[in-house]
């Protein structure tokens, strides 16, 4: 059991993080104690993970919806910062979601953009240009109107944050402008072919928010000074501790996917921060919390069976996988990477380290997704063909059993950060299998800040990540040799099938050459896929109607409490 | 007297400086800095470039020595800057959580002394050899178990099995009682190992047999006589175990998923938040020095032996 050791808390950099990256879920590293004697004590934090599907919790005898009450919702890590405009943590983005909307909104289940605050769009045919034809009446909680000049403010502001933009920065890569034709009408301008962006505009990272946040600070928006138009209003936030937020009076302008027209069901919601995961699993089964986030492998099995509803949805994006440095020796051997994906066997991670609710990775890209194709016939566990391979590769095994080439070992080490709590697990399962067909993989586990210097400095074999996102072009930015390129990838046809996606806003041929950048990452080995990760939230009986989108933040309007 | 304070005083400020500067420069020569950690994750997609002006933002970038001028500066004045993290004043922060962690460990301190004391004095008041052995093994027990796995025990039972307790969260009394009793249980047992063994070389001390030769009762000698010669060691310790309550807030807090300023020093920590970290250090620092002060000022209240003004020199 994880003692306080191992809390959930942030990730990596940071927390669950969606959107561009699940960046610290809920976990912290246990640092080596920096400060003068007992001044100052270990930290330790441990981290959550993230993940989502739009599985709602609804019983068939619950009866008919009813409005009021106060769910208290236990988070694994602390929110950190509330602005969701600048912080990836997935605790952040469960509260933010209920605070901002967006211009459009992700169906869950089809991928498709659906009207939210804009009721309609146009997209010219280079991708570069996104009219949005926005609904009329509604205003930010300050009374303020949401018309064109906030949405300009907004994406301006977005762009002026930096890279403290932590998500949303990525979506507006090559953004140069917008215009505003009418109060109800924005016009978005990219100097590049931005596919991408429609998407981008249904995330919680691009909800909007007033003309007078904006004004502030990003510390004060951090802190909560935030004004939105959506379903609650923020309400307090006491670091470490919890944050609340009320319901909209006079909200009329849901997403048009959700269930319920106009306001939210409940009168209040009180976020509480619980990192460990013991502790957050008995404060549900106690009823001292009504619903927890980030349910732990290891804690699942205490939710089966009727009394409680588990909410739970895979993460979008690129599924957790080793990304080999593929200029590095014994990696830049396409027979190598090749027997690494054979070696591996997936279902067994996701069915001893794991939980049923982890699937096996399939693709890059998890099965929910837009436009995945699966690549399982690839990715089969296949020792005997491994061995075959390496064989024929001349790798042949040394005495300790570790295959070797003119004295150059199949020795590898491969960095991480704790941002999902079975990450260290199944890495070490991993180092078992590949064991048997004589691959030595070594676990670097890095703290957030060494990965910066670490990946950027290329001294790594391979590195262990997901990134989250509802849109294939999470692709381009862990693919292509434009982007970061920390796998050192040679230019080629990859790059090719990731631009032109990026440039065909006609979903059909966007399909095509998504289908074949899937295909090359695969059979070139640029990526082991390993396991889609998910988001696993637990609600006690009484609580209905919660739901995931298809970012898998978690969506509380639709939410309420039985009698 | 007053001599001997502004000695104190002195070497309190020196102990302060110290320590600010120590872990500056600690935190300073590690390989990375708060900004890369906030922003350059390992599924960071910010740029270098972005990365760096961010940097710049925050002055990180400016020699090292320049920083240090400019921190200590500030801190001087009780100013010491933002989060770089949550974007909060440290100085707020720090106001926020430490009412919170004060509670705590003044709850926990006490039940530390009834515990400790109590047990100390039971286990050398007891007659019988068998009862005796018994108490006296209880603080090893005690002080052998973790914290941490103390805290859940008692969340498990006391509050997700009796429900009587909560088991998380600052309000009220009520949530101060586990997390207390868990810091408690190890302090307490510290104590009570060394009041007992006091005890025990105090009660065969001569004076005693005096005592109890003019007729003194048993509870009489124990608790008038001999607890006050024994009380000093556990004094001394008691003082280290006070500042210790703090270091020890960081797993309590966590485990009982409290605000406080260990889990604000925790995330400073893991974060390299070095404002933040800067002032918890000094704040620590500065109730080290206090508490130690304040037990040196009360040997003399005990044992009218100990002079607090050092014997002038000849």
């Amino acid at each position: 059991m994880p003692a306080s050791r191992r809390t959930a808390g942030r990730t990596v950099a940071i927390p669950g993080r969606t959107g561009a990256a699940v960046r610290r879920p809920g976990s912290r590293i246990r640092r080596p104690a920096l400060l003068p004697a007992a001044a100052v004590a270990l930290a330790l934090t441990a981290s959550a993970c993230s993940g989502t599907d739009g599985t709602t919790a609804t019983a068939a005898d619950a009866g008919p919806p009813r409005a009021g009450g106060t769910l208290t919702l236990a988070l694994a890590v602390d929110p950190t910062c509330l602005d969701p405009q600048q912080y990836g943590l997935n605790a952040s983005l469960n509260v933010g979601r209920q605070l901002v909307d967006s211009l459009t909104d992700q169906d869950p289940a089809t991928g498709e953009i659906k009207p939210w605050l804009a009721q309609s769009w146009e997209v010219n045919p280079e991708a570069t240009q996104f009219t949005f034809h926005l609904r009329p009446g509604v205003t930010f909680s300050d009374g303020t109107p949401v018309d064109a000049t906030a949405v300009k403010a907004n994406l301006d502001g977005v762009v002026a944050l930096g890279a403290k933009a932590q998500i949303a920065g990525v979506y507006l890569t090559g953004y140069t402008g917008s215009t505003v034709v009418d109060p109800t009408t924005v016009r978005v301008e990219f100097g590049t072919p931005s596919a991408q962006f429609l998407q981008a505009t249904s995330t919680v990272s691009l909800g909007l928010l007033a003309p007078a946040t904006l004004a502030r600070s990003a510390d004060e928006r951090c802190q909560g000074a935030l004004v939105g138009s959506g379903p609650f209003v923020f309400g307090s936030y006491k670091q470490n501790q919890s944050v609340e937020i009320t319901r909209r009076a006079g909200y009329n302008w849901g997403s048009s996917l959700w269930h319920k027209e106009g306001e939210a069901y409940l009168d209040k919601v009180v976020y509480k921060i619980i990192p460990e995961s013991g502790v957050r699993a008995g404060a549900l089964e106690s009823g001292q919390v009504d619903a927890i986030s980030d349910i732990q492998p290891q804690d699942e099995g205490r939710f089966e069976g009727g009394a409680y509803t588990v909410v739970t949805r895979p993460n979008p994006g690129v599924v957790f996988g080793l990304f080999p440095n593929v200029v590095r020796p014994g990696l830049d051997d396409d027979a190598v990477r090749h027997a690494v994906q054979k070696a591996v066997d997936r279902p067994e991670l996701t069915q001893t380290v794991l939980s049923p609710r982890y699937k096996p990775a399939t693709s890059p890209l998890a099965a929910v997704t837009p436009d995945y194709v699966d690549q399982g016939a690839a990715l089969g566990y296949d020792p005997e063909g491994a061995k075959r391979i390496l064989d024929a590769a001349g790798w042949l095994p040394g005495s300790d059993g570790i295959r070797a080439k003119n004295g150059r070992k199949l020795s590898f080490d491969v960095v991480f950060a704790p941002a999902f709590n079975a990450s260290q697990s199944v890495l070490e399962l991993v180092q078992q299998q590949l064991k048997k067909v004589g691959v030595d993989l070594r676990l670097r586990k890095l703290t957030p800040g060494e990965t910066n210097t670490v990946l950027a400095g290329g001294d790594f074999d391979f590195s262990y990540l997901n990134l989250t996102r509802s849109d294939p072009d999470v692709l381009r930015v862990l693919f292509s040799t434009k982007s970061a390129n920390r796998g050192h990838l040679p230019v080629g046809p990859l790059d090719t099938a990731l631009d032109q996606q990026s440039r065909l806003n006609d979903q059909g041929p966007r399909y095509g050459q998504v289908a074949e950048a899937q295909r090359v990452i695969v059979e070139r080995g640029y990526v082991i896929p390993l396991f889609e990760l998910a988001q696993v939230h637990g609600l006690a009986a009484k609580v209905q109607g919660v739901t995931l989108d298809a970012s898998s933040r978690l969506s509380l309007h639709d939410a309420w409490l039985k009698g | 007297m007053a001599r001997y304070l502004v000695r104190r005083l002195l070497q309190a400020l020196f102990v302060l400086w110290a320590a600010f500067t120590l872990s500056y420069f600690v935190l300073f020569a590690l390989p990375s800095d708060p900004v890369g950690i906030k922003l350059g994750g390992i599924d960071s997609t910010a740029t270098p470039e972005e990365i760096a002006a961010v940097r710049d933002e925050y002055g990180i970038g400016d020699p090292v020595l320049l920083q240090y001028v400019k921190a200590l500066r500030n801190a001087v004045t009780g100013d010491f800057g933002h989060s770089v993290q949550t974007g909060g004043e440290v100085r707020g922060m720090i106001a926020d959580a430490l009412p919170e962690t004060l509670e705590l460990t003044g709850l926990a301190l006490l039940l530390t002394l009834v515990f400790g004391v109590g047990l100390a004095l039971a286990a050398t008041y007891a007659r019988t050899r068998r009862l005796r052995q018994f108490l006296l093994s209880l603080p090893a027990l005690g002080i052998s178990m973790p914290v941490f796995w103390v805290g859940l025990l008692l969340i498990q039972v006391v509050s997700f099995q009796w429900r009587a307790l909560p088991a998380l969260g600052n309000e009220g009394f009520d949530s101060l009682i586990l997390p207390a009793i868990t810091m408690a249980l190890p302090a307490s047992a510290f104590i009570a190992q060394i009041l007992a063994k006091s005890m025990t070389t105090a009660l065969a001390s001569p004076y005693i047999d005096t005592a109890r030769a003019k007729g003194a009762s048993r509870a009489r000698i124990h608790i008038h006589h001999a607890l006050r010669n024994a009380a000093l060691p556990a004094l001394t310790v008691f003082g280290v175990l006070a500042g210790n309550l703090l270091t020890e807030s960081v797993v309590v807090e966590t485990v009982f998923s409290r605000a406080g300023l260990g889990r604000v020093t925790a995330f400073a920590v893991d974060t390299q938040d070095v404002p933040v970290v800067q002032g918890v250090v000094v704040l620590s620092a500065l109730v080290f020095v206090l508490v130690s002060l304040l037990v040196d000022l009360l040997y003399p209240l005990l044992d009218p032996r100990i002079a607090t003004v050092p014997a002038r020199r000849v």
